[in-house]
């Protein structure tokens, strides 16, 4: 075992790691810690742009693009983040520029803007040129760029490292801490995929930036790696989870394949047919149509489906149809997407329509934070020194949907602001003491992981997973469907405790890792389906058939999802206080072996945006 | 062992199954660093008409074989985690579709070549890192930030436009024999990055970039055989670029 010290720890290599890198390390000395290459995060896989009202093209204003975030996400968005971001999301856009991203341009020389899903000039009116952007490679620009600037400031990387604990000196997950008492992060510990090492980090500052956790789901854009690491770790000492049941399902994925065109498509003109030919968005969204936000576009195709007018041999997709695009446009705006039409599915855009179907893309939900970074425990407190930025988090600018290109503004933003404030805390703050033995517990699971002679495989419990998730919890829930759920993650709860592998060696071994990450997909999986089960409303991307209006009166709230012990006498051990809801009662307790998971909830900040009928 | 197209698929749209034997170099180090001899294992595995060799990869790992190891991520040719050697050519596996190689013969899988293996099909890409960033991969100007953004025309972003959809995956590098015989040549993909820069009109470090590339170990090492052209899994015009920075040392004053 190794033992480093750094004034500051980031977990995760992605845009919002390494843009908070790019703040934290020219203040304090800093480490960025990876399970992957920088360059490999899945931000360098988001395609379509960076919405910032630069009004370069035509009018827009950052009041504006505030105005559709928190419509977009259903007015479940906490109002002053929102509008925090729409404001930076200029300075931010700016600032990849000055770093040097190559976006494209006007006929001026300016950042060149193109319209995007929700986002509208003047509340609604109609769509608006706001989306930057570099071809639809604008994630794989951000990526790049933020990784070419930590090279030339020299940021210090821990590669293949993946974070398996997070040290706070209350352990939230084993007991009651009275609010107001001071938590203090003081680092975390990680295990070095070529060696097997056991590497302990201790902090002044840790951030969270280890992204989402699509892998939940079987259909999804997202990479085989983003499995929930940096929020499951949050869970498990006990620190909440904010709107886990809110997941985005992305529109246009691949048919029966998962992986993303860009709403870029849509932005530049394609258009969404069913079987019949029809531009069906027209009835769903009579305003703007296809660029309708995204869980109303995905609801929409998928009702199609059910209702028969499914394209295809099997009529379970629809088509995107780019056909009336000029070749030539298409090549200069969307190149990478119509290759991937064209590698994955054999079809040529240029001619034909493309079968797509929803796929699980984002988390909306997350570790919770206020507009600095820093972390929350309950609806008030700060953990000290801990923070969390980008998809892992929830700050809430995305609400119960996020709107597209959002994601790359909220990286950017929060991640420049948890760097900023990581690093302020840590010039200040002391090392705080390191549990005894800190890496005990890590060991002692990777050591059992590892050396048990036989039991479940990994892929057939992951699968299972994946498979009820998407049956049961993905663009349509009800109470069947999310109780079935729940009753087979706990099943595969039980499962797991028998996992194996069958790599029994210590370097480079990804089976032991993979069923590290399945533990923590498990955990991520029973936050999303507990909190829409109790969620009995329709908002933005969380759909219940049995109750598909939007509940302002019971349900404009975030739901906050804690991990706490059982009682000896089988009730909650805790005190009446901001763990739970504004009256202090808790609104729901699951029992799990051995632990329960408590629902608690959070006011939702309202600033300018009383919450209004969602129309487009 | 040859693949059979099973019989006709009994339902319209179903996507026809067929079985491949993937041959993989394996090379498992024990935990003391000491390693065993290299050697190749066959698998057998049941694919469709969308797998690709990530797939079946996958497939070995998940219900045959969990010791075969190899690097993935995002599974759709953008993040460069798994380029290797696939049927004798660099690739990566979740680009190559099963069908479009010849699912008849074996499909043999190898590390990609020239730098250390770690692993069955995982090299050390530190040497491969350590090159790109010798070529200053990032923006150097010099005076004040403006305001707002630089400008630059349509046609100066073109310019560049080819080299900025590197992925750094080493596909290239990794296929070049200079590389492959001389591991201290900068290599494609460190020259496509440089490329990005010196051709970027917003940029005024192309006369160090330049020197640095000039270096023995630098573009004059290049032998025009195009290999990494063929092997970029981005079509990125390699040997191009590399002939670029070339004509920029012969014409460019520094």
């Amino acid at each position: 075992m190794q033992t480093h010290q750094y004034d500051v720890v980031i977990v995760g290599a992605g845009g919002a790691g390494m843009r908070a890198a790019l703040e934290s390390s020219t203040r304090v000395r800093t480490a960025v810690i990876s399970k992957l290459y920088p360059t490999r995060s899945h931000t360098g896989a988001a395609q379509g742009g960076m919405c910032a009202a630069l009004a370069n093209v035509e009018e827009d204003n950052w009041e504006w693009h505030t105005f559709d975030t928190v419509k977009g996400g259903d007015y479940l968005v906490d109002q002053d983040a929102a509008e925090v971001m729409a404001k930076e999301a200029i300075d931010a856009v700016l600032d990849l520029e000055k770093m040097g991203l190559p976006f494209n341009r006007t006929p001026e020389g300016r950042i060149d803007q193109r319209r995007f899903g929700g986002h509208t000039r003047n509340h609604g009116e109609a769509a608006v040129r706001r989306s930057c952007y570099a071809a639809d490679r604008t994630g794989h620009m951000i990526l790049q760029t933020l990784y070419q600037q930590c090279v030339k400031n020299e940021v210090e990387f821990f590669n293949e490292f993946y974070v398996l604990d997070l040290l706070v000196d209350h352990d939230l997950a084993a007991g009651h801490v009275p609010e107001g008492e001071e938590v203090n992060v003081s680092g975390v510990v990680a295990y070095e995929l070529a060696t097997g090492e056991i590497h302990v980090f201790q902090a002044k500052s840790v951030v969270l930036a280890t992204g989402g956790a699509g892998k939940i789901f079987k259909t999804t854009s997202n990479a085989h790696t983003l499995t929930g690491d940096g929020m499951a770790l949050a869970y498990r000492r006990g620190i909440p989870l904010e709107d886990m049941e809110f997941f985005q399902f992305h529109p246009t994925g691949l048919a029966g394949l998962g992986i993303l065109l860009s709403e870029a498509a849509r932005g530049e003109g394609a258009i969404l047919r069913n079987s019949e030919g029809e531009r069906f968005m027209e009835r769903y969204a009579p305003t703007i149509k296809d660029l309708a936000p995204r869980d109303i576009v995905a609801r929409s195709m998928a009702n199609e489906v059910r209702e028969g007018r499914g394209a295809g041999p099997n009529k379970d997709y629809v088509l995107l149809d780019l056909t009336h695009l000029e070749p030539a446009h298409i090549d200069a705006k969307l190149p990478d997407i119509t290759e991937f039409a064209r590698t994955y599915l054999g079809v040529e855009p240029y001619t034909e329509p493309v079968p797509v179907y929803p796929t699980a893309h984002y988390a909306m939900g997350g570790v919770p934070t206020n507009i600095e970074g820093e972390v929350l425990r309950n609806q008030t407190d700060v953990i000290r020194g801990l923070y969390a930025a980008g998809e892992v988090a929830c700050v809430s600018v995305h609400g119960s949907n996020r709107l597209g290109t959002n994601s790359l503004l909220d990286i950017n933003v929060f991640g420049k602001r948890a760097g900023i404030s990581a690093a302020a805390y840590a010039s200040g703050a002391s090392f705080v003491d390191l549990p005894e033995d800190p890496a005990a517990t890590v060991e002692a699971g990777l050591e059992t992981i590892r050396t048990r002679p036989d039991g479940d495989r990994v892929a057939d419990i992951r699968k299972a997973l994946q498979e009820t998730m998407d049956a049961n919890a993905q663009v349509f829930r009800t109470q069947d469907s999310l109780t079935q759920a729940l009753d087979d993650i706990k099943a595969l709860r039980k499962r797991y405790e028998h996992v194996s592998v069958q790599d029994k060696s210590r370097t480079f071994n990804t089976d032991l890792l993979e069923a590290v990450e399945l533990g923590f997909l498990l955990d991520i999986a029973e936050t999303v389906v507990v909190g829409a089960l109790n969620r009995e409303e329709s908002r933005g991307g969380h759909f219940r058939e049995d109750f598909p209006d939007r509940d302002d009166a019971n349900f404009m709230r975030h739901t906050m999802a804690y991990r706490r012990p059982i009682a000896a006498d089988g009730h909650r051990q805790w005190g009446a206080d901001s763990d739970g809801d504004a009256e202090g009662r808790f609104h729901h307790t699951e029992v799990f072996d051995g632990y329960q998971l408590v629902l608690g909830s959070k006011h939702v900040n309202v600033t300018r945006y009383q919450p209004m009928e969602r129309k487009y | 062992m040859t693949a059979v197209l099973e019989d006709a698929p009994a339902e319209v749209g179903a996507i026809p199954s067929f079985t491949v034997t993937l041959r993989v170099l394996r090379h498992l180090p024990d935990d003391s660093g000491e390693t065993t001899i290299d050697h190749w294992d066959e698998f057998q595995v049941l694919c469709h008409g969308t797998d690709r060799v990530l797939d079946a990869l996958h497939k070995v790992k998940w219900e045959q074989d969990g010791s075969l190891t190899f690097r993935r991520s995002c599974a759709h040719g953008v993040c460069g985690s798994d380029a290797m050697r696939i049927n004798g050519r660099n690739r990566l596996a979740c680009k190559t579709l099963l069908k479009d190689l010849d699912p008849s013969k074996p499909i043999t899988v190898e590390p990609i070549k020239g730098l250390p293996v770690v692993k069955d099909l995982v090299v050390d890409m530190e040497p491969f890192f350590a090159s790109y960033r010798e070529i200053m991969p990032f923006l150097i100007t010099t005076g004040n930030e403006p305001s707002k953004e630089r400008l630059q025309s349509a046609k100066q972003r073109e310019r560049f436009d080819d080299t900025t959809k590197c992925i750094l995956c080493a596909a290239c590098t990794s296929s070049c024999p200079v590389f492959w015989t001389d591991g201290q040549y900068f290599g494609p993909a460190a020259i496509v990055n440089a490329h990005r820069f010196i051709f970027d009109s917003r940029d005024e470090g192309g006369a160090q970039r330049l020197e640095i590339l000039n270096d023995k170990e630098g573009v004059w090492r290049c032998r025009t055989t195009f290999n990494c052209t063929e092997a970029c899994p981005r079509g990125i015009e390699v040997t191009k670029a590399i002939q670029e920075v070339k004509r920029a040392m012969i014409t460019r004053a520094f």
